[in-house]
């Protein structure tokens, strides 16, 4: 679990992959050439990418003759998700503590 | 509990009817902030290493370990966070208001975003959350 998360977090933490990740969610399956075609970067810059993504669980590939097609996992974020609800509980917690503490603080 | 996108993203605002100096006091005294956070050997120095520790519990050694980024007294404070396996960032915002002070606190696991070689990634990480949703939304 912390494994899973720590390299879905590394894997997101770029700008690029992100984008990669969500054009794959939002328009399905595409080619490594599909996605150079549109990105602005190198078709070996694309395929590093989607292979950290790969690593991560975020993207699954399949071959087709010389073409390797990319589709999205997005259930592979679950770790992201349970992340940020448990630190959002967290956090709404400590402020209600903090607010008590402000009202018997000195002024 | 409800979730939205602004849960999803550890966004948490706050109208507090106190001055920003008292509520930063709060934030950045250590006997303080162990009444409200957690037990620390905070310094409010840039580049200070400490840990926030509680209760040990199965799977964890209740340690956070932490580094201070960013000093702004009364106004910005904010450090590092390290559980879990987990690089995050804290950063705390206290803007005065008519009535007090709107805290606002962000906790992100990126850091900044770098410059974005790949078009259509002009967007930052909080829109990418705020997506999340959606996106699992639509798997079932």
């Amino acid at each position: 679990m912390r494994t899973a998360a720590d390299t879905l977090f590394k894997s997101l933490a770029d700008p690029t992959r992100r984008a990669l990740f969500e054009r794959l969610s939002r328009d399905g399956e595409q080619t490594v050439r599909m996605l150079t075609d549109t990105s602005g970067v190198s078709q070996p810059a694309v395929s590093k990418h989607l292979g950290v993504l790969k690593h991560a669980g975020l993207v699954r590939s399949r071959h087709t003759g010389r073409e390797t097609h990319y589709s999205a996992q997005p259930r592979a974020l679950a770790p992201l998700i349970d992340w940020m609800n448990f630190y959002s509980r967290f956090w709404h917690n400590r402020l209600d503590r903090l607010e008590d503490l402000l009202k018997r603080m000195d002024p | 509990m409800t979730t939205t996108p602004a849960t999803r993203s550890v966004l948490i605002e706050r109208e507090l009817p106190y001055p920003p100096e008292k509520v930063w006091r709060a934030l950045a005294q250590g006997s303080l902030i162990k009444d409200w956070l957690m037990d620390n050997d905070f310094q409010p120095v840039v580049g200070h290493k400490f840990q926030f520790r509680s209760t040990p519990v199965p799977n964890w050694n209740g340690i956070i370990d932490a580094e201070v980024l960013l000093v702004e007294p009364p106004s910005k404070l904010s450090y590092t966070w390290g559980a879990f396996g987990l690089g995050t960032i804290v950063a705390w915002t206290l803007t005065p208001t008519a009535s007090g002070t709107h805290l606002r606190m962000e906790q992100s696991g990126f850091g900044p975003d770098q410059d974005a070689a790949y078009k259509g990634a002009t967007y930052g990480w909080q829109k990418f959350i705020g997506n999340l949703e959606r996106l699992v939304a639509g798997l079932e």
